[in-house]
Parts: structure tokens; C-alpha cells; sequence
């Protein structure tokens, strides 16, 4: 199997859908000529047209709200919006319009719309350029919320994604795109190339959404972690000597409940990770579901490791960021507890 | 310390408030017949003009002159002039009906039945309209079933989106008729994608925008009109200006801009102005704004000049916010009446016809609405099951729904 990088892999996913599909199209800032400023869609117009393959105006709600037209009208857009900061001129359409367009008409029209962003922080994105507004998503009735962490997930999810029959937001945890990342920002970065994920399958591959992964096997505490979080809790269980379960989501919405309470009720203890910020943020359901289902079998209080709830800084990056220290320290507390 | 004036802020208001006299001499109405009507492949710039006139057909004595004249047959014109009193019968009806708590909610057309009637008649099957809550001539005009509107809008056990939206928010994907959403603009941008998409798949369908005046200041306007105009989308944007948003007169969204046609002018749009009360002004414009879509010469914007003589809903009294009497000032006159004049004129119709054709639609009105009763109203008989709340979120319920479902024992 070909090596590939995150961004390879999700450019991959959409050569190959488009390849199959005439009308799966790919339109965003950038996007076009120029090949988006992650590289996520070189040489797509190329291959494929300009009229497949487009660059668009810097206007978040009209990208997605003419790409809800499209898909009301038979096509599969599959858009990128440069950065998940800046979706916010598009919520409206995301959440009132696309999520929304099978069940206000009965099924009269559908939007199969794929909503491409680069989410999450370690690059020193300031807080523009950083956020992880994923539970803006998963909050939102008839949206399908989807973290990829290596490229064979991102290549099988993402055309699983094109291929669904309703609206996919597609969060691509930009730290990831050229090497996994654990959180230890002050060592040299690892390729994608050393990576056992980086082989993916050529051609037409997917992977079923609403599947979690069980990235490491354990018996005495479950950490639930997404896309940048799932590096940051291997090196976190390694390093504290903790012999923990660890649960790649995958996809938020629908979310793998089964996966979970499985390994809940084996270890008795649950940790859960994410870079977002803690309020009202994705692990308070994770919290929340894990305590509903697995009440009699926990013998520590569920712990949140999250980013701050404040602005994604700048100078203090990895004062903000959930490093492999505070999971760890998160790991322990809650094994003592 | 400054030697500058104090800066102060401008809020507009209306000429006139409640207690004072109607005025409408700001509303500049050019003769009928007069404003040309240029070749459809026109240079956008040479029509700026367009954008600040109004194109009327219809003159004070009925007769129907100038060049976007005689373009429908009599036959046309009188099927034309029953659309709009179906619309205006099936609004008095349904009014009543919200009156006396068959449903919740109504919104009417009252004044404005022309726009959405004449234009549904320049479309072609497989084009689609983006339409807001006042355009239900579309589906009229194009003969959607008046029993499955007044379902949609008792929310009952026929209706056909199965109790999940607001009524008046029609959906029918069959006569081009694309779902309402509640919230205002967000369907323009949509028109332009659903356009785009015909012209991306060497289609030759073609899209109808839809907005009120007041919400031409959404964000979602102007990201319209730049995609449109950038892509040359086949699409015609179409602002219904009915001086009123609400309780809100049309210049706190205007601005310090002429018209709200003039929009359009900084987008290269070719950009109209038509008397909204006029049919045969209204189809004549639709007609040269969709063949333009039509042969790929991009999208066209047209401001319809009409007033809003009803209440925005029934939930509002515009008593409160504007003159009692300000509806009979209006200088365009009344559609119906204007089209009635113009047939008699043409000596095809008659005041006795009138009557005749008045009675005979209300009956038809009346008949489809005992049926629509017969399967429930919002609060009385047959409605939507409560399982039905819990279908069509996706394609395939999730687990997570399915449990709910469960919850709550339905």
C-alpha cells in the first residue's frame, strides 16, 4: 500500500470520489488554481476542470450556502472552509439549512454536502486559526460530525463522508496533516512516513461513520480521545507506565456508544480528552453518556483534560494546550481516585 | 479641546406615521410605456437606468402600452387574473381560519398576488424557485393542490411535511417550489448554487431567487450577489419590495442607496425596476430576466415595487406602526382590480364575470378546505403521529435518536 500524509490521504479521497462521481465537486478559498493553503486539493482542477474544482470569493456563507443549493439540486459538493475559525458567516446555513433540509421537507430535498476544515491548534495559529468549535457541530440536530487522526482514517472517512446522504462536517486536526503529533512540541517532528496509519489503500476504500477505534488495548482505565488527542494520550498512558485503554472516536455524531461502555465497564474508569475548550464542550456528553451507562461499574469520577476556557492564545500555545503532562497527571489522579 | 461639530447619527423614518396623512410622493412612478426595453444580451452598463425607473404596462385607463407589452393571449390574462384571485380568496379564507385557532400562524399576500403569479407563468418545468413565506402564487399558478397547501398550513395528518414547519413554509420539489426557511436571506445564496449546479452539469434549468426588501441587509444578499455575478449563475434575483419589513419601512435596509434594483449595479447585474401590481409588467420583466439565465447571459436582479397591505403576519398590527389608510394612498393601485379594468377594456371580461368568477373560486376555496379539515386542524382531529418528529433527521435514524425515540415512547 502507498505512504501518505494526512494531506495526501484526504487529497486522495476526493481525486478518487471525483474520479467516480462527476458530480462530486470541490470549490473553497483557495482551493482551485492554487491548490488550497494545506495543499488538501493540488492539482484537482487540474485533473478535473475548473468547473469541478473551484476557487471562490472570501465568503464563508456563500460557500456553503450555494453549496447546499448544489446538493439540493443533485451534486455532492464537497467544500473546504480555510480554517474551522472562520465557519462562523456560514453557521446559519450549516445549522438552519443544510442540517435541516431532509426533515423540514420531508425528504422532498437533501444535502449531501461534505464541510471540509482544518481544526485545532499546535501551530502557533493565535486564536484565528486555532479552535476546535467541533461541539458546535455535535450539538446540532442532522449534522454528522467526523475528526479523522491518521491518513487511512481521513482517506476512509472522508469518502464515506462524500458517499452519506446528509450533511458531514469533516474536521481535519491540522497539527496532524504531516506527521502525527504527541504533544511533546519541543522534540523533532515525526513524518507520516514512520507511521504504520500512513498506508492506505489506492482507489475506492471506506470507513463505516459512527465507528470508534481502540488505538491501544488496556485493562485499568479508558482515555476517550479525538483526532491531535489520540497522540497526546499514547504518549501520556506510555509515559505515566498506565495500562490504558485508549478510544479513537473517529466520529462524534452519530458517536460509537457501544465501543465506549464496552471498555468502561472493563476498566471502571474513563478519562476524556479533547484540545476544545472544557464548558459545555464534547467530553461534558462523553462525561455525561459514560455516567448514564456505566454509573455501576466506575469507581473514579469521570475526568476532562481540555483546553482552558479562554481564547486560544498565542505566546502561551502550550500553557493552553492539553500536553502529554496534564493527560498524564489526569491519568494518575484518576487511577488513584 | 476640538474645534470639530459634534458628530451625530442618522436613523431614518418614514414620511409619515400613524395619525398622519398617507404620502407617497417620494415614490417616483414613471408613465406606462415608458422606459424601453432593451435586447436580453444587453451591455449591463447601458441599462444602469433600469435600476432607478419603474417598467409599468399597465396605464390609468387599463390599456396595456409600450414596448414589454403584448406579450400573453387573453386567454392567458384572464387564467392569469384567476390565479390571483385564488390566491387572495385562499388568503381570506385561511386568515379566518388562524382566527379561530385552526392554526397558528398565517401569512398573506394581500396586494401582491401579481409577483408570484405572472412569474410562476415565465418559468419553465425543472426550474426552481427560492422562495420566501409571500410568494405562494407559485405554487398556485402552477396548479400545486390547495388542499395539501391548507394541510401544510393546519399542520394535519395529510400535510405533507408532516406537521415539522411553521405554516406557509409550502414545499413541493415537484412544481419547483424549494423548502421555506424561516430564516430570512439564506435562501438567495442557495438560488445561486442550485443554478451554478445546472450550469456545471451543461443543464439548461434554470433558478429563481426570492427576498423581501428588508432582508436584502443579510449578509447572505450580497455573498448571493457576488457568486452569482463572479459565476454568471442562470439565476433571477428577485426583491419584492413591499415597502414594509414588518414594522420597519423599506429605508433602514435601503439606505443611502436610490433603489434597492441599484444593488445590483456594483455587481454588473443588469438591474430592474417593475410595478409589482402590474401581471403583465411582472411576466413581461420575468420573461426577458429568464431567457437571459436561460442563454447563459448570467443572472438578473429585479426590484418589484409593490406595498404589503395586510399585516407582515398574524402577529402584528399595523395600525401600530404605520397610517390606517396608507394601503388606499398607494399609487400603484391593486392588481386585481388593475387586470379586471385592462380585460374589460379588451372587451373579454365584465363586471358580471367578475362576480361570477369570485363566487365560483370561493366555492372551489371552501370545498378544498372542508376537505383539508376533514383530516384535522392544529388542534382538532387527525394530526401527524409523534413518531413522525423522530423521522428524516437523517437518511438512517442513529442510535442516539433511536433511543430517544424510545424515551419517549413513541
Amino acid at each position: 500500500m502507498p505512504r501518505m500524509t494526512m494531506i495526501e490521504a484526504i487529497r486522495d479521497a476526493m481525486d478518487v470520489m471525483m474520479g467516480r462521481d462527476e458530480k462530486v465537486v470541490v470549490f473553497g478559498e483557495d482551493v482551485g488554481y492554487f491548490g488550497g493553503v494545506f495543499r488538501c486539493t493540488a492539482g484537482l482542477q487540474q485533473k478535473y476542470g475548473k468547473t469541478r474544482c473551484f476557487d471562490t470569493p472570501i465568503s464563508e456563507s456563500g460557500i456553503v450556502g450555494t453549496a447546499i443549493g448544489m446538493a439540493a439540486y443533485g451534486l455532492r459538493p464537497c467544500v473546504e472552509i480555510q480554517f474551522a475559525d472562520y465557519m462562523y458567516p456560514a453557521y446559519d446555513q450549516i445549522v438552519s439549512e443544510a442540517a435541516r433540509l431532509r426533515y423540514r421537507s420531508n425528504g422532498d430535498f437533501t444535502c449531501p454536502l461534505v464541510i471540509r476544515m482544518p481544526t485545532g491548534g499546535g501551530i502557533f495559529g493565535g486564536q484565528t486559526h486555532s479552535q476546535s468549535p467541533e461541539a458546535l457541530f455535535t450539538h446540532v440536530s442532522g449534522l454528522k460530525t467526523v475528526v479523522p487522526s491518521n491518513p487511512y482514517d481521513a482517506k476512509g472517512l472522508l469518502i464515506a463522508a462524500i458517499e452519506d446522504p446528509d450533511p458531514v462536517i469533516f474536521l481535519e486536526p491540522k497539527r496532524l496533516y504531516n506527521g502525527p503529533f504527541d504533544g511533546h512540541h519541543d522534540r523533532p517532528v515525526t513524518p507520516w512516513s514512520k507511521h504504520e496509519l500512513s498506508e492506505v489503500p489506492s482507489g475506492h476504500f471506506s470507513l463505516p461513520l459512527g465507528k470508534a477505534s481502540v488505538v491501544r488495548q488496556g485493562s485499568s482505565i479508558t482515555v476517550l480521545a479525538y483526532g491531535t488527542m489520540v497522540y497526546v494520550a499514547q504518549a501520556a498512558a506510555s509515559e505515566m507506565e498506565i495500562d490504558a485503554e485508549i478510544i479513537d472516536l473517529r466520529t462524534l455524531l452519530p458517536l460509537d456508544l457501544e465501543t465506549i461502555a464496552a471498555s468502561v465497564r472493563k476498566t471502571g474508569r474513563c478519562v476524556v480528552v479533547h484540545e476544545a475548550t472544557l464548558t459545555s464542550g464534547f467530553g461534558a456528553e462523553l462525561a455525561a453518556l459514560v455516567q448514564e451507562n456505566c454509573f455501576f461499574q466506575l469507581e473514579a469520577p469521570v475526568a476532562r483534560v481540555t483546553g482552558w476556557d479562554t481564547p486560544y492564545p498565542h505566546a502561551q500555545e502550550w500553557d493552553y494546550f492539553p500536553g502529554p503532562a496534564r493527560v498524564g497527571r489526569a491519568l494518575v489522579e484518576t487511577m488513584e481516585a | 479641546m476640538s474645534a470639530d461639530e459634534p458628530l451625530t447619527l442618522n436613523v431614518p423614518e418614514p414620511a409619515v406615521r400613524p395619525g398622519g396623512a398617507p404620502d407617497f410622493s417620494n415614490v417616483k412612478i414613471p408613465k406606462a410605456g415608458a422606459v424601453p426595453r432593451p435586447e436580453v444580451d444587453v451591455d449591463p452598463q447601458s441599462i444602469r437606468d433600469l435600476a432607478f425607473s419603474i417598467i409599468r404596462v399597465l396605464n390609468r385607463s387599463g390599456e396595456a402600452v409600450g414596448p414589454w407589452a403584448g406579450l400573453l393571449s387573453d386567454e392567458e390574462l384572464i387564467e392569469g387574473m384567476r390565479h390571483m384571485m385564488t390566491l387572495r380568496t385562499f388568503d381570506a379564507r385561511m386568515l379566518i381560519a388562524q382566527r379561530q385557532g385552526k392554526t397558528s400562524f398565517y401569512m398573506q399576500h394581500l396586494g401582491e398576488e401579481a409577483i408570484s403569479c405572472a412569474f410562476r407563468k415565465a418559468l419553465s418545468p425543472g426550474d426552481m424557485n427560492f422562495p420566501t413565506y409571500r410568494q405562494a402564487g407559485l405554487l398556485i399558478a402552477d396548479g400545486y393542490s390547495m388542499v395539501d397547501m391548507m394541510c401544510q398550513v393546519y399542520s394535519n395528518s395529510r400535510d405533507p411535511l408532516k406537521g415539522r414547519q411553521l405554516p406557509v413554509m409550502y414545499c413541493s420539489k415537484e412544481h419547483g417550489f424549494f423548502t421555506i426557511s424561516g430564516n430570512l436571506a439564506t435562501q438567495y445564496v442557495q438560488a445561486v448554487g442550485w443554478a451554478m449546479a445546472s450550469a456545471i452539469r451543461n443543464d439548461t434549468r434554470i433558478a429563481a431567487a426570492w427576498i423581501g426588501d428588508g432582508s436584502t441587509a443579510e449578509s447572505d444578499f450580497h455573498a448571493a450577489l457576488v457568486f452569482a455575478s463572479t459565476y454568471k449563475a442562470p439565476v433571477v434575483l428577485n426583491i419584492v419590495n413591499n415597502q414594509w419589513a414588518i414594522s420597519t419601512f423599506q429605508g433602514i435596509a435601503r439606505g443611502g442607496a436610490g433603489t434597492f434594483a441599484a444593488r445590483g449595479l456594483g455587481f454588473g447585474i443588469p438591474s430592474l425596476r417593475v410595478d409589482g401590481n402590474d401581471y403583465l409588467a411582472v411576466y413581461a420583466v420575468a420573461k426577458w430576466a429568464i431567457e437571459r439565465a436561460r442563454r447563459n447571459l448570467g443572472p438578473t436582479l429585479v426590484e418589484y415595487v409593490t406595498y404589503r397591505v395586510g399585516a407582515h403576519s398574524t402577529s402584528d398590527d399595523p395600525s401600530a406602526y404605520r397610517p390606517k389608510t396608507e394601503s388606499d394612498a398607494w399609487p400603484l393601485g391593486d392588481p386585481i382590480i388593475r387586470l379586471k379594468n385592462h380585460l374589460i377594456m379588451r372587451g373579454v371580461w365584465s363586471e358580471e364575470r367578475h362576480k361570477q368568477a369570485e363566487a365560483e373560486i370561493l366555492d372551489t376555496v371552501i370545498a378544498a378546505q372542508k376537505e383539508a379539515e376533514s383530516y384535522g386542524t392544529l388542534h382538532a382531529g387527525a394530526k401527524p403521529s409523534a413518531r413522525d418528529m423522530f423521522d428524516g433527521v437523517y437518511a438512517e435514524m442513529p442510535p442516539h435518536l433511536r433511543r430517544q425515540r424510545q424515551q419517549a415512547g413513541v
